[in-house]
C-alpha cells in the first residue's frame, strides 16, 4: 500500500513502491491525461508537477514521493492553467494532442518560476517536451500569450 | 465547441451476419483501384453512426437524412467523420463542410467518428475501402460533405414552409434558425427537426449548393478545431486510455531481428511473476505476448521469459551492406518506368556538360507520440476492437482472420490516434490485428476478459515498417545554352505494395508507385527524359510514411535540379521557372511567390546559404526557400519560407498547422533521425534519444503563404514535406560549396 496526493486528494493504491509515477496514474488511478511517449526521460509526455515542479512521471517512484502535492492535466486549476488553456486553444496548438497534456503541464511549471519568459526561457524550458506533429512554433507563441494575459488580463 | 468523450459500453452487440466482407474486398480490389463506390443512398442509416468512443451522444438525433448528418431537437448537429482524427484536423474540415451548407453555427455543431462500414464510410479516391491516408481526407469528401448538409438544409426549409404554409424559397436559413421574413415567422433548427424527418430525403446529387462567394465558414481563419478542448483538458481518449472492467494488459517480445520465428520458449518462471496470466504466441510466429493484471507485472515476466529463435529466414545484414547492394544495383538498367526522347544519346552530345550524382535515404521511423495501441474484447458474440485506424476495411478483416471470427462480427471503436503519419495503416492489421490474436489466444485458456495491447516505444522504434531505404542515381546534360537536355534517373526502393492486399490492384504494371511518385511525373521540361526502378527485397518491412515515395523522390530530384543550374551556370530560380513552363502554372505561382517572400535574391552573410525546392504531390504545389547558417560543420536551419497551392483553403488554421507540421517533421528526417541496422541486422535506434528528432529549439522559424484558389480542395497532410530536405541541402551548398546526397545530411568535420 502506498498513498499519492494527487490534484488535491490523497489516495491510497495496492502498488510497490517502485511503481512509476506514470504506471500509477495511468494504470491505478486511470487519470489517463498523462501520456506515455518514451518511458526514458527523453519525449516529457508524461510530465506533471510535483510540489509545482515539472517532473517526468515516467521517471518519479511512488515510494519516493511521500506526501508532495502531485497534480495532472486534469487536475491543473488557477490563472496559470486557465491562462494556459485558453490560450492553447486560441492558437490552436493541439494536433493530434498526445503530447499537450505534458506540454501544457511543463508551461505551468515555467510561467509559475519565471511569469515573462522570453524566446530563450521558452525554448529551454520546453525542449524536453517532443511535439511529433510538429506544433511547437503554436506552443511557443500560447506560452506567450498566456504569460501577457497574466500579467495584464485586459490584454489577455 | 467541445466534445464528450464517453468511456465504451462493453455490452454492445456485433452487427447481425452479413456476407463475408473477405470476399467482398476481393471481389472489389479484383476490380481495379480505380472503382468508386456508388454514394450513400438518401435516407440510409449507418449501422452504428456516432456510437464510437470519441462521439457525442446522437442517440437522440431527430433529422438522421444521411449517414454523416444528425440534427437533435435541441438544434446540436453531429457529423459523422469517415476520417480518422490523428492530429490532421479533419474533424474540423468535415465538420466545416457540412455546416457550411447547412448554416448552422460553428458552435452547435460535433464531431463523431463512423464506425468500420465501407459501404457508407469509403474514402471516394480509393473506391470501396474505407480509409485516410495520402492526404486525401477533405479532397475526397469535399462535395459529399457539403451535399450532405445540403440535403439536411432543404429538409429543413421544406418542413418549415409546410408548417408556416408558404413557398420554400422565400424561407432563409442563418445561423441554426429558419425564418419567413415577410410572414414574420422564425423557427430553430432543433423544433424543425421531426417535422424534417418525416419528409422524404432529396437527392443529394441534385440538391443545390451554396455559391462559393457565399461561404461563411469555409476560408475563416478563426474557426477552432472541435477536437482541441478534450486534448488540452486531457479526456480526449487514445486507444491507450481505454480502461474497461477487468481489462488485462499485453506487452510484447518480439524477435531481435527482422524475420526470425519463435522456435520455444519457456514460460514457466513468467508466469510464476504476480499477476501474470498467460504467454501467447503473435501472429506468423513473430514473437509472444505477455498477458498480466497490470503493466508492471508484464515487464516482470518478460525480463524472465526465454525465448529461443528460429533464425533460418533472419535478416542478418546491416543497413551499409543493403545499401551497397543497392549501389551495385543502380548499375544495371531496372524496370522502365517512363521514357520520352533519348536520354543516353543526349547525355553524350559532344557540346553537353554531363553530370551524375547519387542520393540516399535511410530507413524511417514514424515514431508518432502515442505508439501503436488496441483494445480487444472477444465474446461468444464477435469481437469488439479499439484502436485508431487508417485502414479500417482492411483492419476489420485482419481482425477476423486472427480472431477466428466472421468479419461481419468484428466492432470497430475509433478512437483518437495520437499521430500516425501512415503507422496505422498496415495492410496487415497490425497492433489490431495482434491484440485480437492475443484474445483468441486467452479464450482458448477459458480467459475471456478484454485485453489491451501497448507497443513500448522501443517495440516501435525497432519494429520494422519503417520508410524504405531508397537510392536514386541521376544523370543529367545541360547543352552549350544551359538549357537540360536529359534526365536519366534510376530508383533502388523496396516496394512496399508487393505481398499485401494491395498489390494486385495497385501494382498491374509490377511498378509500386510509392517507390516513384514524385519522378515519375516530374514536371520539368526536358526533352530527353528517362526512369527505371528496382523493388530489390530486403526482409525488412516497410510502410507509407508521410508523403510516400515523395519523402525520397524530391530529395533527389530537387538536389539534382540544383546541381544542373550550378553545372548550366544558371540562378536555380530561373533555371526551374524556365522548365516549369509546361507544368501545372500552380508550380509556377508558389515559387515566385516563395522567391519574393523569401528575399530570394538578397546578399547573405559568409557562412549562410539559401535553398529553394518545388513540389507538386496529393495535387498540391508547395515551393520552400530555407535558410542555413553553418558554423563549425554544424548545419542550423535558421528559417524556412513556403508557399502552398492547395486549392480552396477550407480551413486556413488547419493548412498553417499541416504545413508547419509538414516541415517540422521533414527537419527531423533531414537533420536527425534515421533507422539503421548493425552488420547482424540487429536495429541500432531503441528510442528518442539515438533516433532523434527535432525539439523546439532547433525549430526555424517558419513563414506558411497560401495562394488563394476557388479550385477544388486538394492534399494538404503531406505535401510541405518533400521539399524540406532539398532546400536545406541546397541551401547548405550554397552556404558552404559542399553538395550533401545522403539524409540525414551531416557536414564532415
Ligand atoms: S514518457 Fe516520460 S519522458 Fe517520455
Ligand atoms: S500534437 Fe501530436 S505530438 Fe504534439
Amino acid at each position: 500500500m502506498a498513498r499519492l496526493t494527487v490534484n488535491g486528494s490523497s489516495k491510497s493504491i495496492d502498488v510497490a513502491p517502485d511503481t512509476s509515477l506514470l504506471s500509477a496514474l495511468r494504470d491505478v488511478l486511470n487519470l489517463t491525461g498523462t501520456k506515455y511517449g518514451c518511458g526514458i526521460a527523453q519525449c516529457g509526455a508524461c510530465t506533471v508537477l510535483v510540489n509545482g515542479d515539472a517532473v517526468q512521471a515516467c521517471q518519479a517512484y511512488v515510494g519516493d514521493l511521500g506526501d508532495a502535492e502531485i497534480t495532472t492535466i486534469e487536475g491543473l486549476s488557477g490563472p496559470i492553467g486557465d491562462a494556459l488553456k485558453a490560450a492553447w486553444l486560441t492558437h490552436d496548438a493541439t494536433e493530434c494532442g498526445h503530447c499537450q497534456p505534458g506540454q501544457i503541464m511543463r508551461a505551468a511549471a515555467l510561467l509559475a518560476e519565471t511569469p515573462d519568459p522570453d524566446d530563450a526561457a521558452i525554448r529551454t524550458a520546453m525542449n524536453g517536451n517532443l511535439c511529433r506533429c510538429g506544433t511547437y512554433g503554436r506552443i511557443h507563441a500560447a506560452i506567450r500569450t498566456a504569460a501577457t494575459s497574466l500579467s495584464d488580463p485586459a490584454k489577455g | 465547441m467541445t466534445m464528450t468523450n464517453h468511456r465504451p459500453r462493453p455490452d454492445r452487440t456485433p452487427a447481425p451476419d452479413a456476407p463475408s466482407r473477405r470476399t467482398l474486398l476481393r471481389v472489389m480490389m479484383g476490380t481495379g483501384a480505380g472503382l468508386t463506390l456508388g454514394l450513400v443512398l438518401p435516407g440510409s442509416e449507418p449501422a452504428a453512426a456516432a456510437d464510437g468512443d470519441n462521439t457525442t451522444d446522437a442517440g437522440s438525433a431527430d433529422l438522421a437524412p444521411n449517414a454523416f448528418v444528425r440534427l437533435a431537437r435541441d438544434g446540436r448537429v453531429t457529423v459523422i467523420c469517415k476520417h480518422l482524427e490523428m492530429g490532421q484536423g479533419v474533424y474540423t474540415g468535415l465538420c466545416a463542410l457540412v455546416a457550411e451548407e447547412l448554416d448552422a453555427p460553428w458552435d452547435s455543431v460535433h464531431p463523431a467518428p463512423a464506425p468500420a462500414d465501407a459501404a457508407l464510410y469509403n474514402n471516394l479516391y480509393w473506391g470501396p475501402l474505407q480509409g485516410t491516408g495520402a492526404s486525401t481526407s477533405l479532397a475526397n469528401a469535399f462535395e459529399q460533405m457539403r451535399r450532405a448538409g445540403a440535403v439536411a438544409r432543404a429538409m429543413l426549409v421544406r418542413a418549415a414552409a409546410e408548417a408556416w404554409d408558404v413557398p420554400p424559397d422565400e424561407i432563409e436559413t442563418t445561423d441554426g434558425r429558419l425564418r419567413h421574413a415577410a410572414g414574420d415567422r422564425s423557427a430553430g433548427y432543433g423544433e424543425m427537426a421531426a417535422a424534417a424527418a418525416a419528409l422524404p430525403v432529396p437527392d443529394p446529387d441534385t440538391v443545390p449548393l451554396k455559391d462559393p462567394a457565399t461561404f461563411r465558414l469555409i476560408g475563416r481563419v478563426d474557426l477552432h478545431r472541435p477536437d482541441a478542448a478534450a486534448k488540452i483538458d486531457g479526456s480526449a481518449l487514445y486507444a491507450s486510455d481505454i480502461r474497461l472492467p477487468g481489462m488485462l494488459v499485453a506487452r510484447i517480445r518480439r524477435p531481435p531481428r527482422f524475420g526470425a520465428t519463435v522456435k520455444s520458449v519457456n514460460t514457466e518462471a513468467a508466469l510464476a511473476v504476480p499477476g501474470v496470466k498467460a504467454v501467447t504466441p503473435l501472429p506468423a510466429g513473430a514473437g509472444l505476448a505477455v498477458v498480466a493484471e497490470m503493466p508492471w507485472q508484464t515487464a516482470r515476466a518478460l525480463a524472465v521469459l526465454a525465448v529461443e529463435w528460429d533464425d533460418s529466414a533472419t535478416v542478418t545484414t546491416g543497413t551499409d551492406a543493403i545499401l551497397e547492394r543497392y549501389r551495385e544495383q543502380a548499375k544495371t538498367p531496372g524496370t522502365v518506368v517512363r521514357n520520352q526522347g533519348d536520354a543516353a544519346a543526349a547525355l553524350t552530345k559532344p557540346d553537353s556538360v554531363a553530370i551524375e550524382a547519387t542520393y540516399d535515404v535511410p530507413y524511417q521511423a514514424h515514431a508518432p507520440m502515442e505508439t501503436p495501441s488496441a483494445v480487444a474484447h472477444l465474446t461468444d458474440s464477435g469481437i469488439e476492437i479499439w484502436t485508431a485506424s487508417q485502414t479500417p476495411t482492411t483492419d476489420v478483416l485482419a481482425v477476423a482472420e486472427a480472431a477466428r471470427v466472421d468479419p461481419a462480427r468484428v466492432t470497430l471503436h475509433p478512437t483518437f490516434a495520437g499521430g500516425s503519419f501512415g503507422l496505422r495503416a498496415r495492410p496487415d492489421g497490425g497492433c489490431a490485428r495482434d491484440v485480437a490474436a492475443i484474445a483468441r489466444a486467452l479464450a482458448e485458456q477459458g480467459i475471456g476478459a478484454p485485453v489491451q495491447l501497448v507497443w513500448t516505444r522501443e517495440d516501435e522504434i525497432r519494429g520494422g515498417w519503417y520508410r524504405p531505404m531508397a537510392l536514386h542515381t541521376v544523370s543529367g546534360a545541360v547543352d552549350a545554352n544551359g538549357r537540360p537536355t536529359a534526365w536519366r534517373h534510376r530508383v533502388v526502393c523496396q516496394s512496399i505494395l508487393k505481398g499485401t492486399v494491395f498489390e494486385g490492384p495497385l501494382m498491374g504494371d509490377g511498378i509500386d508507385p510509392t517507390c516513384v511518385e514524385g519522378v515519375a511525373d516530374l514536371p520539368y521540361a526536358v526533352p530527353n527524359m528517362y526512369l527505371d526502378l528496382h523493388m530489390p527485397e530486403t526482409g525488412v518491412p516497410v510502410l507509407w510514411w508521410r508523403a510516400g515515395g515523395h519523402s525520397h523522390t524530391a530529395f533527389a530530384t530537387e538536389s539534382f535540379v540544383d546541381e544542373l543550374a550550378h553545372a548550366a551556370g544558371t540562378d536555380p530560380l530561373a533555371l526551374r521557372l524556365d522548365l516549369l513552363r509546361d507544368a501545372h502554372p500552380d508550380m509556377l505561382n508558389v515559387l515566385l511567390l516563395v522567391a519574393d517572400k523569401a528575399g530570394w535574391a538578397a546578399p547573405l552573410a559568409p557562412g549562410r546559404g539559401r535553398g529553394l525546392a518545388v513540389h507538386r504531390s496529393r495535387g498540391t504545389s508547395v515551393a520552400q526557400v530555407a535558410e542555413v547558417t553553418v558554423k563549425d560543420s554544424t548545419i542550423v536551419v535558421d528559417r524556412v519560407v513556403c508557399a502552398v497551392h492547395c486549392g480552396l483553403p477550407v480551413n486556413p488554421s488547419v493548412i498553417r498547422a499541416q504545413v508547419e507540421g509538414a516541415i517540422v517533421f521533414g527537419l527531423s528526417a533531414a537533420l536527425r533521425g534515421r533507422i539503421t541496422m548493425d552488420d547482424t541486422g540487429a536495429v541500432e535506434q531503441s528510442n528518442f534519444h539515438n533516433f532523434e528528432v527535432l525539439r523546439m529549439a532547433a525549430v526555424p522559424d517558419i513563414e506558411v503563404h497560401i495562394l488563394p484558389s476557388t479550385a477544388a480542395p486538394t492534399g494538404i497532410g503531406e505535401p510541405a514535406l518533400p521539399p524540406v530536405a532539398p532546400a536545406v541541402a541546397n541551401a547548405v551548398f550554397a552556404a558552404t560549396g559542399t553538395r550533401l546526397r545522403s539524409l540525414p545530411l551531416r557536414l564532415k568535420g
